[in-house]
């Protein structure tokens, strides 16, 4: 699974990455997380609003910091779509 | 017995308690003033009238105050802005003709979520989809200008009038400036790579925020968030403005900030310029000086330069913008701030 956070480097996006690796750490999953800082390569998934969170490819949220459950619960929704 | 509710009853279970934290946040904060006059007479004994006294009355009676209604505030505001997205707004500014769309830009910019963090990429996602770059800027001028802390502060310390002359102006400064830069067509002094992006179709969002659950938990987060933030700036704010309030002498500021002197409204507006989310610190202290004989105009030009005009903000936008068009925008945006300070010195 591949996990990405996306955001200029503002002190939201930093702590959606921490809670990410939280979410990660906690689900037990396999993940590469990445961090894409890239002002056009976050554009590139449309997002207006930083920090984002992507999940292989998929937007999940915009401009907030998501729960640890959302989070986890997204983790594993994702985990069970790659085991089909 | 309330631990055997069924899982349907939480909803109205959550309700009572929202219910009974609004009653008692309006039974303590109708008794500040008479809890503040106990506390400075009544428990410490300071004597009527003394320096001191005016001065501990003042921040016992403040601070609670200023505080319980930024909580308050800005927990509705974070429920307002949980049913407004930046896609949901682009997608009702995209299209739309100028003047209407710079009005519209200027009302959404108010109840769309906004950190200027999020500047550059709101910049491009509007104009790369065919919103206006004016509408666009009316977007970016009104969304921090007018912003829940400002308006607490001003509530809270100056009244419900000012407020309000602090909310039209702001709307129509956005509205004008948006407008302005709308005419003067300005489009070359955006970077040329910005109209090549190409967009990625608007992201599907989670559903996690839209359920009343949802809502009442953004609410809390922006108190966490924002409350969090600024509270040692209101603390520090209010302690420094009672101390002008009780120990510097009336009609003292006249002399510096007062109607007749011209210069107070530029010199305000520049002083604010490199200031930024200290704002809520500094109205406190506008607030007791204005006491002492500064003048209205100045203070609203003060605080509109402070959070309209932010120099980290340009400094942003630059990724985006020539330098030609965040100064036209500067220049823009700050004769308006100048008029508003200048007429609201001539009427009031």
């Amino acid at each position: 699974m591949n996990i990405k956070v996306l955001g200029t480097g503002c002190a939201k996006c930093k702590t959606l990455y921490a809670a990410t690796e939280k979410g990660i750490a906690a689900s037990g999953a396999s993940v590469i997380l990445e961090k894409v800082e890239k002002i056009d390569e976050i554009m590139k998934y449309g997002v207006m609003m930083t920090p984002a969170l992507v999940i292989d490819g998929e937007v999940k949220s915009t401009g907030r910091i998501p729960s640890t459950t959302e989070i986890t619960g997204w983790i594993a929704a994702a985990t069970a779509k790659g085991a089909l | 017995m309330s631990l055997c509710y069924p899982r349907s009853k939480f909803p109205l279970l959550r309700g009572g308690a929202g219910l009974v934290a609004v009653v008692a946040w309006w039974l303590l904060y109708r008794n500040l003033e008479s809890l503040a006059k106990w506390f400075s007479y009544g428990l410490l004994h300071l004597a009527p009238g003394s320096h001191l006294a005016s001065a501990v009355e003042f921040f016992v009676f403040e601070l609670p105050k200023v505080l319980m209604l930024l909580t308050l505030v800005v927990f509705g505001v974070g429920i307002i802005r949980s049913f407004f997205t930046a896609e949901r707004t682009r997608l009702i500014l995209a299209g739309k003709a100028e003047s209407v769309g710079n009005v519209l830009a200027a009302l959404l910019g108010i109840v769309t979520p906004f950190c200027s963090c999020s500047a550059v990429p709101l910049f491009i996602g509007f104009v790369t989809t065919g919103v206006p770059l004016g509408v666009t800027f009316s977007f970016l001028i009104a969304a921090p200008m007018i912003n829940e802390v400002a308006l607490v502060l001003l509530f809270g310390l100056f009244g419900w009038k000012v407020a309000a002359l602090y909310l039209s102006t702001g709307l129509i400064i956005a509205i004008l400036a948006g407008w302005v830069i709308g005419q003067l067509h300005l489009e070359k002094w955006v970077e040329a790579w910005v109209y090549d992006t190409k967009l990625a179709t608007s992201p599907g969002e989670s559903e996690a925020g839209t359920s009343w659950q949802g809502r009442s938990q953004a609410g809390i987060d922006a108190v966490k968030d924002i409350v969090g933030k600024v509270w040692p700036y209101v603390l520090a704010g209010i302690a420094v403005g009672a101390g002008i309030h009780g120990y510097v002498p009336q009609d003292f500021m006249g002399s510096i900030m007062g109607k007749s002197v011209w210069w107070s409204v530029p010199l305000a507006v520049l002083l604010g310029i490199p200031m930024y989310s200290n704002a809520a610190g500094i109205i406190p202290i506008v607030q007791a000086l204005l006491g002492k004989g500064a003048a209205l105009g100045t203070v609203l030009a003060f605080m509109m330069a402070v959070i309209g005009l932010s120099l980290p903000e340009m400094v942003i936008l630059r990724k985006v913008l020539k330098i030609p068009l965040i100064i036209t925008f500067a220049a823009v945006v700050g004769t308006g701030i100048l008029i508003v300070g200048y007429l609201f010195n001539a009427l009031l």
